[in-house]
Parts: C-alpha cells; sequence; structure tokens
C-alpha cells in the first residue's frame, strides 16, 4: 500500500508538534521515522494509524483518504513500544484476538483462525510459546507475539513505534535482521519509529529524519550520511563541530584550518559553518600553525587530542591511533578538514516557513550539475 | 590502663549486638501494645457480642433472630444490597472511564464530587434527601402529585445507601486503570474490535479484581449503613427497618435481651465474610 501524507498539522494545547508534513511512502517499502525524542514521529505514527487525529492535512492510502475512517476499519498492525499485551491472554489468544473479534459474518472458522495462529507462529519462531501468558515470556519473546497479533490480521500497513527501545543490545541486533526478513516476507508497507541511527539505517530502505515537528531529510543511509540537508541533521548526524569559515567563490577558508579537501560549492561569498565530525579532522604538525595540541587520550584504537584554536576554542577530535602523527601537549598544527558539510547563516524563522531547508546550502556543486 | 585493640570486625559485631538489643526491645513494646489494643478495642466486643447472643444457648438465638421483625429486617437488607452493590459497580466503572481514558472540562471536579460521600456523615446525607423528596422538600409536591413514595420506603434507603456507598467501586477501578495506561485498548481498537469488545474481552478482565474487592467494600458498607437510612427509612419495624436500625430498636427496647445480640452477631458474621472476601480479593487485586 501506498502512503501519501500532505501538510500535516497537530497540536497538542498550544504545543504544535507536526508542523507541516509531508512524505510518500512506496508500496511493500521499510520506512524509519528516526528523530530525537519530542520531534513528533510517535505522533505522525499514530496518526496514520488513526489513534490521533491530525488539526488538517491529507493521509491517502492507496488513494482512499484514511482521515474518513476510523482506526479499526483501517487493518493497520500496530506494534507498540511497551507491547501491550493483554495479559490475560494466552500467546495464542493473542495473535488470533484481531480475528475472533471481526463480526460474525467476516470471521474466519475456529479451525481456520488455528491454523493461520499456528502458521504465524511458526514463520515468527516461537511456536513452543503458544500457551504461555504475556507475563512469563522475555521482552524479545514479547515483540514477537506483538509483530504477529499484528500480522494476523493481514495488515494494509505495519506500524512500529520504538520496536526495540525496551530490549538489551543483543537482542536488539537479532530483532532487527528477523524484522527485516519479516518484512521482505510479508511485503507489508512498514514504518517504524526509532531514536537509534544504526536501527534506522540498517533497516529502512528510506530514512525519514524529523526534528521538532518537521521534516529535516528524506533519504538513503549514504545520502544523509554524506549530505546532511540541514545543520540540524548535520548535527544529529555526529557532526558536532562547528567551524566557523568564510565563502570567497565558493570555497571555504578559516585561518589555521586546511579546507583543500572540501568540494566547491555554489554558495554565496560571506559567513558560513562547516559542520564536521570529530573522525573527519585531522591534526597536521605545522611549526606555523595556529592551533595548540592541548592534551591526548587514547582508547587504544582511537587517538583523542583535544586542540585549542586561535580563539581559545577548545575541540576534541578523533583519529586512528595507528595513522596517527606523533602529537604531544603544546604542539601547534594545522587543522585538515577532510569531509564537512557548510551550512550560511540563515537569520532565525526563515528556514522553517516551507518546512523544507533550503537546498541550494547543502548539496555540494558536483551534485547540482548532474 | 589497658586498651585492647579490637579489630574492626567484633567492633561492628559489638555495635550491631548494642543496636539490635535497643530494637529488640522496641520492637517488644510495640507489638504488645498493638496486640493490646486490638484485643480491647476490636476483638473483645466482638466476642462478647456472640457470647451474649448464645447467652440462652442455640436454640434461644435461633428464636431470636426468626423473629418476624428480625427476618424482615434481614431481608430488606439483602434487597437494598442487591440493588445497590451492581448499580454502584456500572457507576464505578462509567465515572473511572470516564476520567481515566478521557480529558474533558470538569474532569478535576467530578474526581473531587465521587469522593464527596467519604467525607460526609450519613446522617447529613439522610437529611439532604429528606429535604430533596420529603412533603416539605423541594421535589415533594411533585411525588405527591404522581403518588411516588420515596421516604419512608424502600426507595429511600436505596437512594441513601447509594450516596453513602457510591465512591467505593470507583475509588478501587480508577487508580488502576490510570496506572494501566490506554494502550492495550488501543491495540484491541487497532485490531478492529468494538467499543463493546474492547471493554468486554480487554477492560474487563484488567480490572476484574479491583472491580470485585471495590464490590465486597460497597456491600459489607451498604449492610451496615445506619445513620444515613435511620434518618430517611422511618424506622417501621417489619416495614422500614434494616438489620442495623433493628438492632438498634431492639436493644432499646430490651436493654440487654439475647435478641439485640443475635440480630448483631448476624450482622458481625457478614462483616467477617466481607472481611475474608476482601483479604483474598486484596492478594489478587495487588498481582494484576
Amino acid at each position: 500500500m501506498a502512503i501519501e501524507i500532505a501538510q500535516l498539522r497537530k497540536s497538542f494545547g498550544r504545543n504544535e508538534v507536526l508542523k507541516g508534513i509531508d512524505i510518500a511512502v512506496e508500496d511493500k517499502e521499510l520506512i524509519a521515522l528516526l528523530g530525537p525524542s519530542g520531534s513528533g514521529k510517535t505522533t505522525l505514527l499514530r496518526i496514520i494509524a488513526g489513534l490521533d487525529w491530525p488539526d488538517s492535512g491529507r493521509l491517502e492510502v492507496d488513494g482512499a483518504d484514511w482521515l474518513s475512517i476510523a482506526a479499526r476499519d483501517r487493518r493497520i498492525g500496530f506494534v507498540f513500544q511497551h507491547y501491550a499485551l493483554f495479559p490475560h491472554m494466552s500467546v495464542r489468544d493473542n495473535i488470533a484476538f484481531g480475528m475472533t473479534v471481526r463480526p460474525r459474518a467476516e470471521r474466519p472458522g475456529k479451525a481456520v483462525i488455528a491454523r493461520k495462529v499456528t502458521e504465524l507462529l511458526q514463520f515468527l519462531q516461537i511456536p513452543h510459546l503458544a500457551d504461555r501468558l504475556p507475563g512469563q515470556l522475555s521482552g524479545g519473546q514479547r515483540q514477537r507475539v506483538a509483530l504477529g497479533r499484528a500480522l494476523a490480521i493481514d495488515p494494509r500497513v505495519l506500524l512500529l513505534d520504538e520496536p526495540f527501545g525496551a530490549l538489551d543490545a543483543a537482542v536488539r541486533r537479532d530483532l532487527r535482521s528477523w524484522l527485516r526478513s519479516v518484512h521482505d516476507a510479508s511485503e507489508t508497507t512498514t514504518i517504524f519509529v526509532t531514536h537509534d541511527q544504526d536501527e534506522a539505517f540498517e533497516l529502512a530502505d528510506r530514512v525519514v529524519i524529523m526534528g521538532e515537528g518537521r521534516i529535516e531529510q528524506i533519504g538513503t543511509a549514504d545520502q544523509i550520511h554524506d549530505h546532511p540537508a540541514s545543520p540540524f541533521v548535520a548535527r544529529f548526524m555526529g557532526a558536532t563541530i562547528e567551524l566557523p569559515v568564510r565563502i570567497a567563490a565558493g570555497r571555504a577558508t578559516a585561518p589555521g584550518i586546511d579546507t583543500a579537501r572540501i568540494e566547491r560549492r555554489a554558495l554565496p561569498d560571506g559567513a558560513a559553518t562547516l559542520f564536521v565530525r570529530p573522525a573527519d579532522l585531522t591534526p597536521v604538525p605545522d611549526p606555523a600553525g595556529l592551533w595548540r595540541v592541548k592534551q591526548v587520550t587514547s582508547t587504544g584504537a582511537l587517538l583523542r587530542p583535544v586542540l585549542t584554536g586561535p580563539e581559545g576554542q577548545d575541540i576534541a577530535v578523533e583519529i586512528l591511533r595507528r595513522a596517527a602523527p606523533n602529537l604531544s601537549a603544546g604542539q601547534s598544527v594545522t587543522l585538515r578538514v577532510e569531509t564537512g558539510t557548510i551550512f550560511t547563516e540563515t537569520p532565525p524563522g526563515q528556514r522553517g516557513q516551507a518546512g523544507q531547508p533550503s537546498e541550494i546550502n547543502a548539496i555540494p556543486l558536483k551534485e547540482k550539475q548532474k | 590502663m589497658t586498651v585492647t585493640p579490637m579489630n574492626a570486625h567484633d567492633q561492628i559485631a559489638a555495635g550491631r549486638r548494642a543496636a539490635n538489643a535497643g530494637e529488640r526491645w522496641t520492637a517488644r513494646v510495640l507489638i504488645a501494645l498493638a496486640l493490646v489494643s486490638t484485643a480491647f478495642l476490636i476483638a473483645a466486643p466482638l466476642v462478647y457480642i456472640f457470647w451474649r447472643a448464645f447467652a440462652a444457648g442455640i436454640g434461644g438465638y435461633w428464636a431470636a433472630i426468626t423473629t418476624p421483625d428480625t427476618l424482615h429486617a434481614i431481608w430488606l437488607t439483602v434487597i437494598v444490597t442487591v440493588i445497590v452493590v451492581p448499580v454502584n459497580v456500572a457507576f464505578g466503572i462509567a465515572v473511572a472511564w470516564a476520567i481515566a481514558r478521557f480529558r474533558f472540562p470538569g474532569r478535576g471536579l467530578l474526581m473531587t464530587i465521587v469522593e464527596i460521600p467519604f467525607s460526609i456523615s450519613p446522617i447529613i446525607a439522610g437529611i439532604c434527601y429528606l429535604l430533596l423528596y420529603g412533603r416539605q422538600g423541594f421535589l415533594g409536591p411533585f411525588l405527591r402529585e404522581h403518588d411516588i413514595t420515596v421516604l419512608f420506603a424502600l426507595p429511600g434507603i436505596v437512594l441513601v445507601t447509594l450516596f453513602v456507598t457510591a465512591p467505593f467501586v470507583a475509588r478501587e477501578v480508577l487508580p488502576l486503570m490510570l496506572a494501566k495506561g490506554s494502550e492495550q485498548e488501543e491495540a484491541a481498537v487497532t485490531l478492529g474490535a468494538k467499543g463493546w469488545q474492547v471493554f468486554r474481552y480487554v477492560t474487563l478482565p484488567g480490572i476484574r479484581w479491583a472491580l470485585l474487592y471495590g464490590a465486597v467494600l460497597c456491600a459489607a458498607r451498604a449492610v451496615g449503613e445506619f445513620g444515613g437510612v435511620s434518618v430517611v427509612s422511618g424506622r417501621v419495624a417489619g416495614q422500614t427497618n434494616t438489620l442495623p436500625l433493628q438492632i438498634e430498636l431492639l436493644y432499646n427496647e430490651m436493654n440487654t435481651s439475647v435478641a439485640a445480640f443475635a440480630a448483631a452477631s448476624t450482622l458481625t458474621m457478614i462483616a467477617i465474610i466481607a472481611l475474608i472476601a476482601k483479604t483474598f480479593l486484596a492478594s489478587h487485586n495487588r498481582r494484576d
């Protein structure tokens, strides 16, 4: 099922949590909604499910207007963060629930339901848990049951809210690849919410990055990693170091920083900010360098030098110890930028109007010419 | 003076012994106080009731509680309870559901109003009903015109008992529903369940023990209610006397007769059964 969302807005009291959301999800796609808490991603998911209603906007699934359909008639498979299994029902009854509550005329026979549940239990690799109560299951097992219960109604769309949020790291990794295989086998259009980047990028076909009620960027892992569309995405993707630079003829320069490796960009001349990941900055020993090594700590694999700039600012960078030059406190260095993203200053508020980051700031010249 | 150096382990052990001795004494005193006060304030009167009730033997006891007036009082009390408990269960669920699952103007006020019967003396409730439904009362003329008897009859007794017991079920169910949240119900909705199916298969099983617990508390209170009922019942033996009223009547009439204590013992037994049910349900309730 293809989902089309346009200009969706939602406020809780005076707090606007969705400020005009546009997404088109293709049939059979697996989409991650990624963002920090409070970015509105769960609200968006609940609106698609029909558990919340937007103030304005459109929500269409295969051309049908879903805002005129009640949650119970949308045939949504919704997996809650804390599973929300029915504690007084066995695993089998939990999974069968969606079929047993159907009106008599549409309800499959008892034998059909039982067979379908057994199939699902096999598919989810939990046939031995059929007669247990949810209270007797581990977190990962509950997650599987919750997914089974959602899949049992042959959902048009599968929605998962922080599906692995409450699990420990090892179980998380297991379930992640398992969910991917479940998606590929069931071919159900799936949207899941997460605040974990690894999870989003590893699992999803495309990732939707949300920040404060807006979509900041939609793309694949590589696109978002290499070309963040806004300072928000850059920071969110780990480019936590912000260096002031000046743009002249598409080239960024700053005293004490070697920016030769950054491509030229179609940017207006003037002040701008360079966003860099700690691992993309290399301190090169240089007697005339304007940066000083303040201290160096080692994690074994990585060196973490702290550097002081010409204006007295401290930044911490990361370099592979094996490839690192000899660094000692007090030494002068020049910072070589391996890669980074430049954003020009935008007056506050201007960017927000359309809910879209101004693309010209983000896309390298090379790409634009394509 | 020689000081024997104590090693750290000995010191800790000595300190613990000293502390333990002090604690042990405090504990003993408190336990003794609790036992003595329980014995004198609660157990002794109860035992005394049964002792006096059976003072004339089992035959005398049986004769005392099978007098027509006492039997009628027991019967009336049972009827009132049988009407009040289901009504209050329905009321309690409705209030708890509304407050726990919806945001509406007056929600906080409703939460407070539900608790009012707990803080108002039942006598005042009785008088309010008297003023509202009485001959000279606000609704008096209307009721007389339509030939409806509320006061000094079963409807009045039921209404006052309803008022007094109104908070019991809501109070037990509401905190549980708030704590459980609405995720399970939302899950049921996304799976296609209709409103009544959500309630029947998801909400109700989740609150059943709290509901029963509240119902038992409500029943115990309904059976024992005295103050409010005494105002609106008219206290006619064999007609509008409930069991607590009948006990008082017997006691006043014949002072220390077997009859009063025998009637009182039946009420006490109901209370003890309720207590046992309550304890049983409370342990289930905690597990949910």
